[in-house]
């Protein structure tokens, strides 16, 4: 497939500021669902309220752009009604783990067929700047002026705690390995989650001395441990700080029976 | 898979779950709550995987979203709460309405506000049906008095969701859900399905249709449809700032609804001409029907539709009585809108009749009421 056949054309200028991570992330993506030669007509993507949330509005497929938090119950009610489909949801930081954490660790346990791409830029980007629950400690947002008191959220690390038949995470720094994890996400039965640091220079990097987006990517080169090495040496992996360190790689592999096995849902007539 | 044809004596709330089969549902997410929790379980019974999917969501919020997701994906798809679940569902009842997603809520009311009274009937969430969600919206919503139009009117409320492509609502309560009695299952029952666009092309769908209602795109047919509560226009190009976009789309969503108000509203007449007539709807009007059946001096008309208002027949019923009784089991919710139809109409005078606290008013909590009028 061709890069604008997949992509909506038309539909640019998008709203991606300059230097934007979710460009990178979009790239890695139709890489991999090029590769594995999927079908856009039976593919509908899913997303919420955000930057990254934006993303299905420009893929040249069925999209459902829906409210905040709620992508992942509105992709399990879609995905069961009509299980010929592929369910993609595109999600971000404070859509995924704040406003619908309840849905994204559920969604994780009940194991319905989805791939799930967080896009974790740390901030909300579409309202200006606010600390979100992935903000890392002491760092600046309009939110947190002094500096963030709360600790992050790991996100990777909860998608295994709850459930989720494939879980891994990267940077927009490491591209090939995302790829490789997007396209195994989407090859797999059961619940698929794939979480990319991303950088947002314009609301996250410029506050916090990173306006330049290639400092933040040297940043995320920096700060990256792979998981394996991570264990070995002792590190706390569960709290993903990127003041100290960002834990990349497959997290977990799985093959856990999904919903739609265990229900014995094929295809409704 | 169909409810099979027949008498029963059922619970209302199983009554629905017949009326639901019977319509087409195929997929329900429910969360358990007191006093609606009868139509999951008996869902969950029917809908086992291969012929239909039940599933049990982690809060409400997930139940309506779930349900939305289900219908773009071709399925009649529905929920059924009370007031706790139903107001966490209010968001999404506005992304229904913007997004012209068919799908059924049935809200089996108890009292409130908050917790309230789980398990006594109210009808304290008539506005919030209506007004419950942000911006202007409309929506279609029934009112069943009886076991029997627990059954009919979940059907209607399907058939005019899949005709309108508008959130449809059940508005039963605690009284009527779990009220049991007589339910026939005829053979024969109108079922009406949405409009797909089929093999048309999406843009081939962008003239607006007399019924102001466009085909349905369903997802994995080839139409690439963008579905979104943001503000966009008829090809799903998604346009915030544009006003003339806004305010056709706003304006066409509320006039499909206002404007086949003729085709979608319900009611029952008894002793039409009376000099008093009361009117009322769901439980309330349960004690008004025995005065009305016993009262040659006293009608009675009862709106088995409420949203949008039924305001024709109350018109009607106003131009030729000399005072009215509305009857609700809230402190005046749909008072204000009746008064103002009746007195344009010309009755001289509207009276309340409200009763909270989970008992629906007795024949003689309405024969004193009229008393006071000068009515009996």
């Amino acid at each position: 497939m061709e890069l604008f056949d997949f992509y909506r054309k038309d539909r640019w200028p998008h709203v991606f500021c300059p230097g934007c991570g979710n460009g990178t992330v979009m790239n890695c993506f139709y890489r991999a669902f090029s590769d594995l030669g999927l079908s856009l007509d039976k593919t509908v993507f899913v997303g919420g309220i955000g930057c990254s949330s934006r993303i299905p509005l420009y893929i040249n497929s069925d999209a459902l752009h829906t409210t905040h938090g709620r992508a992942i119950a509105f992709a399990t009610g879609l995905r069961l009604s009509n299980p010929g489909l592929k369910v993609v949801v595109f999600t971000g930081d404070g859509d995924l783990g704040a406003i619908g954490g309840n849905h994204f660790i559920n969604g994780c346990r009940r194991n319905v067929e989805l791939t799930v791409v967080c896009i974790n830029n740390n901030i909300y980007g579409m309202t200006g700047g606010q600390a979100s629950i992935t903000t890392p400690h002491e760092f600046l947002s309009t939110t947190t002026p002094q500096g963030n008191k709360e600790y992050p959220f790991d996100l990777a690390e909860i998608a295994v705690a709850a459930g989720a038949n494939y879980v891994a995470r990267w940077t927009t720094r490491q591209v090939h390995e995302l790829t490789l994890s997007l396209k195994t996400a989407l090859k797999k039965t059961g619940f698929g989650f794939v979480e990319v640091i991303s950088q947002c220079p314009t609301n996250f990097g410029r506050r916090n001395k990173m306006a330049d987006p290639s400092q933040m990517l040297e940043w995320f080169k920096e700060s990256s441990v792979r998981r394996d090495k991570a264990r070995t040496a002792a590190v706390d992996h569960v709290d993903l700080n990127l003041a100290g360190q960002i834990t990349v790689g497959e997290f977990v592999n799985r093959n856990r029976e999904s919903y739609e096995e265990l229900i014995g849902v094929v295809k409704h007539g | 898979m169909k409810a099979q044809a027949g008498e029963y004596f059922l619970q209302g709330n199983e009554a629905c779950v017949e009326g639901a089969i019977t319509a087409g549902v195929r997929f329900f997410a429910g969360y358990p709550i007191t006093p609606s929790t009868e139509i999951a379980e008996g869902l969950a019974r029917r809908l086992t995987g291969k012929d239909g999917t039940f599933l049990q969501m982690e809060d409400e919020i997930a139940c309506i979203s779930a349900v939305i997701g289900a219908s773009w994906g071709g399925m009649k798809a529905m929920t059924a709460t009370s007031g706790p679940g139903f107001s966490l569902m209010q968001e999404a009842i506005g992304y229904a309405a913007m997004s012209e997603t068919p799908i059924l809520i049935v809200n089996v009311m108890r009292g409130g506000p908050s917790t309230g009274q789980p398990t006594r009937a109210s009808q304290g969430d008539v506005m919030q049906t209506k007004w419950g969600s942000h911006g202007d919206y409309q929506v279609i919503a029934f009112a069943p008095a009886s076991v029997q139009e627990m059954f009919d009117l979940t059907v209607e409320a399907l058939n005019y969701s899949e005709k309108y492509r508008v959130p449809g609502f059940l508005l039963s309560d605690a009284e009527v859900g779990h009220m049991r009695g007589l339910l026939r299952i005829p053979e024969d029952v109108k079922i009406v399905d949405r409009k797909e666009l089929g093999r048309k092309r999406l843009d081939e769908a962008y003239d607006v249709p007399d019924d102001l209602v466009h085909p349905f795109p369903v997802f994995g047919q080839g139409h690439k449809a963008v579905i979104t509560g943001m503000t966009h226009t008829e090809d799903s190009r998604i346009e915030p700032e544009d006003e003339k976009v806004h305010e056709e789309l706003v304006t066409r969503l509320n006039e499909k609804v206002l404007k086949n108000r003729k085709d979608i509203n319900k009611w029952d007449l008894m002793c039409p001409g009376s000099k008093t007539m009361i009117v009322s709807y769901g439980a309330a009007a349960l004690g008004p029907m025995e005065i009305a059946a016993a009262n040659d001096k006293v009608g009675l008309l009862r709106l088995k539709s409420v949203w949008p208002l039924p305001e024709e027949p109350i018109a009607e019923v106003a131009r030729e009585c000399d005072q009215m009784l509305v009857c609700e089991m809230n402190l005046g919710q749909l008072f204000g809108d009746i008064k103002r139809v009746a007195l344009e109409a010309g009755c001289r005078k509207v009276e309340l009749l409200s009763k909270i606290g989970g008992d629906p008013p007795t024949p003689s909590d309405v024969r004193h009421r009229l008393k006071q009028m000068g009515g009996v």
